[in-house]
C-alpha cells in the first residue's frame, strides 16, 4: 500500500512537472538593479516584465504562459557571466532580453552563443556586442552612430568650431562614444582642442577639466554614464565653463538633474526615443507604463519593452522555441516599435533614427530627431 | 603643454584633494598613535558621516524648517556624534576583545568591520546601494584669483583641516587626556601601572578620530555631491597612504602627507588620468623603500 501511495504520488509529481513544460515557457531577463547604473537596471526592469504583462494577457505565446526570470548582473562583468550560465543552465530559459552595459553583455553574450540562446540586448551600444556570434542582436543604435550624431548636432545645431572631449578610461562604451564623436566632429571640419580620459569611480575631475577648459571649447563631449555626468557637469561649471554639454545615452536617468542640479542645463544627449513623442506604440506604452509604475519611461524601459516585443514576435513568428528557429525569425524581423520601425542588417544592429534631448528647467525635453 | 599641467588652478584643485584626505588621514595617523591598529574600517566612519550628515540634513530641514548657517552647525554635529559614536562601539565589540591577543588579528578584524558596515549599508533598505545626490547645505561661491577660480568649500575644507590638525596637536601634547594618550602609545603596562584607565584613553581616542571621520565623510559630500556606502574605501585608501607618507602616528606628518598626496596626484592626472590613479601607490612604494618611517615618523622596529 505505502509502494502504491508512493508511486501515485511521483505519478503526479511528474504529471505535474510535464505539464508545466509544455503549459508555459521561461524567459530571461538581466540587468543592473543595483551598482553603479541602478536606475538603468530598474528600468529595464520594468519594460521587461510589462511587456510580458501584455503579452500573457492576450494569451502568451504558442498557447503557452510565459514565466520570467530576471536577474541583477550589478553592472559588474564577472556577475554577469555568472547570471547568465544560471538563467541557462538552471532557469533553462528560452531566450535572454539583456543586458544593459556593453562591457557586462560582452561578458554574457558568449555564454548564450555557446548554448544558441538567441539574446537581445536592449541597450549595449557597443560595436563588438553584436560581434560575438550570430545569436546576439540588439534593440538600440550603436556607439559611432550616437557619437557621429552628437557631433553633427555640434557642428550644425549648436554651430561649434571647437569641442573637447571627457570620457571613463575603465569603459568601452564611453571611450567607444567619445571616439566617434571625435572623428566625425573633425571630419565635418571642426577642431577636438582636448580629449581626456579619467579614472573610473573617480569623484575628483578638476586636474582634467581644467586642462580641458584651457583650449577654450565651445561645446564639451562627455559620454559618461549619469552620475559622472552630474559631478563632471558640477565641476566643469565651478571652472568657469558656461557652454553647452554634450553626451549620450549613458545621461537617460531621473538621477541626471537631482545630482546635477543647474550645472547640467543647457546639455543635450542622443537618445533611443522622446516619451514626448505621439506614434501610436509610445503613446500606449507609456500610458500603461505610467499606470504600473507611476513614473515616465525612459528609453532604458522602452528599449527593454522593444527588446521583449521583438523577441516575442520572434518566437510567435518561428512557430517553436527553439533556439536556431528564433534566431531565424528575428534575423527575418520587420516590427514597428516604441522606439521606431526596427530591421536588423548583417550585424543583427537595427536600422533606426536618434532623437537629440535637451535638459531645460530640471526636465528632459525632446529637441529634433536625427536621421542617419 | 606645461602651463596646463603647472598652474595656479591646479594647485588650487590639488590643495582641495588634499585636504579631504588630511581629514581622514588624522583620524587613521591618531589611532594608529596610541593603538599600533590600522584601523581599515576608518573609511567607512567617513562614509557613515556622510549619510547621518545627509539624513540629518532631510529631517531638520524639511521637517523642522532649518536653514542655513543653525542647519549646517546641527548637521556638523550630527557627523560628529555619527562618526564617534560607530567608532566606539567598533572599538568596544570588535577590537577591544583581541587588545592583547596578536596584532595581525586586529588587523584581519579590523578588514572585517570595513566590509560588514559597506555591505551591511548597502543591503539596508533605507540606505541602499545607490548613488545619492548630497544636498547643497551652504550657497556655494567662486572667488577668482586672476585666471583661477577658488570655490568656498575649498577653503572651508582647507580650513576645517588646518584647525582640526592645530586642535588635535594641543589636545595630545597639553591637556591631562593628550597626556594620558602619549603615556598608552609608549607603553599600555606601565600606564596601567600609573593609575591610566587604558581602555577608557583608547575609547576617546576612537571616538576622536571617528568625529574627525565624520566631518571629513560631511565636507566630501558637500563638496563631491554624491553619496553611496563605498564611497570610504578609495578615499580611505588614500589617506592611509598619506598618513604612511608623513610618518603614521604622526599628526602634522599625517596633513604634510595628504597634501603632498593631493598635489601629486592632481599634477600627475593633469598630464595623463592613468598616471594620476596609480601615482598613490607609488608614492607608498617608494616610501616604504627609501624612508620606511615617513617623512616626520619616529624610528621604530615593527609596523604592519
Amino acid at each position: 500500500m505505502k509502494q502504491f501511495l508512493s508511486i501515485m504520488l511521483l505519478a503526479v509529481v511528474l504529471l505535474a512537472v510535464s505539464c508545466g513544460q509544455s503549459k508555459e515557457l521561461i524567459l530571461g531577463g538581466v540587468g543592473p538593479v543595483t551598482g553603479e547604473a541602478a536606475t538603468f537596471g530598474d528600468s529595464t526592469k520594468k519594460g521587461f516584465l510589462l511587456a510580458v504583462e501584455e503579452w500573457n494577457a492576450k494569451g502568451g505565446v504558442l498557447g503557452k504562459t510565459i514565466k520570467t526570470s530576471f536577474a541583477d548582473d550589478k553592472g559588474d562583468p564577472a556577475e554577469g557571466a555568472t547570471v547568465y550560465t544560471k538563467l541557462i543552465q538552471q532557469d533553462k530559459v528560452v531566450a535572454i532580453i539583456g543586458t544593459v552595459m556593453s562591457k557586462v553583455t560582452l561578458a554574457g553574450a558568449p555564454i548564450a552563443q555557446a548554448a544558441k540562446i538567441p539574446m537581445i540586448s536592449p541597450t549595449s551600444t557597443n560595436e563588438k556586442v553584436t560581434l560575438v556570434g550570430d545569436y546576439i542582436f540588439r534593440a538600440c543604435f550603436i556607439d559611432p552612430f550616437q557619437g557621429t550624431v552628437g557631433a553633427k548636432f555640434a557642428f550644425e545645431d549648436l554651430k561649434a568650431k571647437k569641442a573637447a572631449a571627457i570620457f571613463d578610461l575603465g569603459n568601452d562604451y564611453t571611450k567607444g562614444l567619445s571616439e566617434s564623436f571625435k572623428k566625425a566632429f573633425e571630419a565635418l571640419g571642426g577642431t577636438v582642442v582636448a580629449f581626456e580620459g579619467h579614472p573610473s569611480g573617480a569623484t575628483d575631475f578638476k586636474a582634467q577639466l581644467t586642462k580641458i577648459l584651457e583650449g577654450k571649447p565651445e561645446v564639451l563631449y562627455i559620454s559618461d554614464y549619469y552620475n559622472d555626468v552630474a559631478l563632471i557637469a558640477k565641476q566643469a561649471r565651478e571652472l568657469g565653463y558656461k557652454g553647452p554639454l554634450l553626451g549620450g545615452d549613458g545621461w537617460d536617468s531621473p538621477d541626471l538633474v537631482k545630482l546635477g542640479g543647474e550645472a547640467v542645463e543647457n546639455g543635450f544627449f542622443t537618445n533611443h526615443y522622446a516619451p514626448d513623442a505621439t506614434t501610436p506604440e509610445v503613446l500606449t506604452f507609456v500610458k500603461n507604463y505610467k499606470a504600473k509604475n507611476n513614473a515616465t519611461p525612459d528609453a532604458l524601459a522602452a528599449l527593454a519593452y522593444d527588446a521583449t516585443y521583438l523577441m516575442l514576435t520572434a518566437i510567435k513568428n518561428a512557430k517553436s522555441t527553439d533556439g536556431a528557429k528564433i534566431r531565424d525569425a528575428l534575423a527575418a524581423i520587420d516590427l514597428v516599435c516604441v522606439s521606431g520601425r526596427v530591421k536588423f542588417d548583417a550585424n543583427r544592429n537595427p536600422i533606426k533614427s536618434a532623437a537629440i534631448i535637451e535638459i531645460k528647467g530640471g526636465k528632459q525635453v525632446y529637441r529634433t530627431t536625427v536621421n542617419p | 603643454m606645461m602651463g596646463s599641467i603647472f598652474n595656479v588652478q591646479q594647485v588650487i584643485n590639488g590643495l582641495q584633494t588634499g585636504s579631504i584626505y588630511a581629514l581622514i588621514a588624522l583620524g587613521y595617523t591618531m589611532v594608529y598613535g596610541i593603538v599600533r591598529l590600522i584601523n581599515f574600517a576608518h573609511g567607512d566612519f567617513f562614509m557613515i558621516g556622510a549619510y547621518a550628515s545627509y539624513g540629518s540634513f532631510f529631517l531638520f530641514n524639511s521637517l523642522l524648517g532649518a536653514k542655513g548657517g543653525t542647519l549646517a552647525f546641527i548637521v556638523l554635529i550630527f557627523s560628529v556624534l555619527a562618526g564617534g559614536a560607530v567608532a566606539a562601539v567598533t572599538n568596544r565589540f570588535a577590537y577591544r576583545p583581541l587588545r592583547y591577543k596578536p596584532k595581525l588579528s586586529s588587523l584581519i578584524t579590523a578588514i572585517g568591520v570595513s566590509m560588514f558596515i559597506e555591505y551591511f549599508f548597502s543591503a539596508f533598505p533605507p540606505i541602499g546601494p545607490s548613488y545619492k545626490a548630497f544636498p547643497e547645505i551652504l550657497p556655494k561661491m567662486q572667488i577668482a584669483i586672476g585666471s583661477a577660480t577658488i570655490s568656498n568649500y575649498t577653503l572651508i575644507d582647507i580650513g576645517v583641516a588646518a584647525v582640526l590638525m592645530i586642535g588635535l596637536t594641543v589636545l595630545v601634547k597639553w591637556t591631562p587626556l593628550g597626556k594620558a594618550m602619549r603615556a598608552v602609545s609608549q607603553d599600555k603596562d606601565a600606564a596601567k601601572l600609573m593609575g591610566i584607565d587604558v581602555e577608557r584613553v583608547i575609547s576617546w581616542t576612537f571616538i576622536i578620530g571617528g568625529a574627525f571621520a565624520g566631518v571629513a565623510g560631511l565636507l566630501n559630500g558637500m563638496t563631491y555631491p554624491r553619496i553611496f556606502p563605498y564611497m570610504g574605501i578609495q578615499p580611505g585608501l588614500k589617506a592611509f597612504i598619506a598618513a604612511v607618507l608623513g610618518g603614521i602616528g604622526n599628526i602634522p606628518g599625517a596633513v604634510i602627507g595628504a597634501y603632498i598626496m593631493g598635489l601629486a596626484e592632481t599634477f600627475a592626472s593633469a598630464y595623463n588620468s592613468l598616471l594620476g590613479e596609480g601615482i598613490a601607490f607609488a608614492i607608498l612604494i617608494l616610501v616604504l623603500l627609501v624612508r620606511p618611517r615617513g617623512i616626520l615618523g619616529e624610528k621604530t622596529a615593527d609596523k604592519i
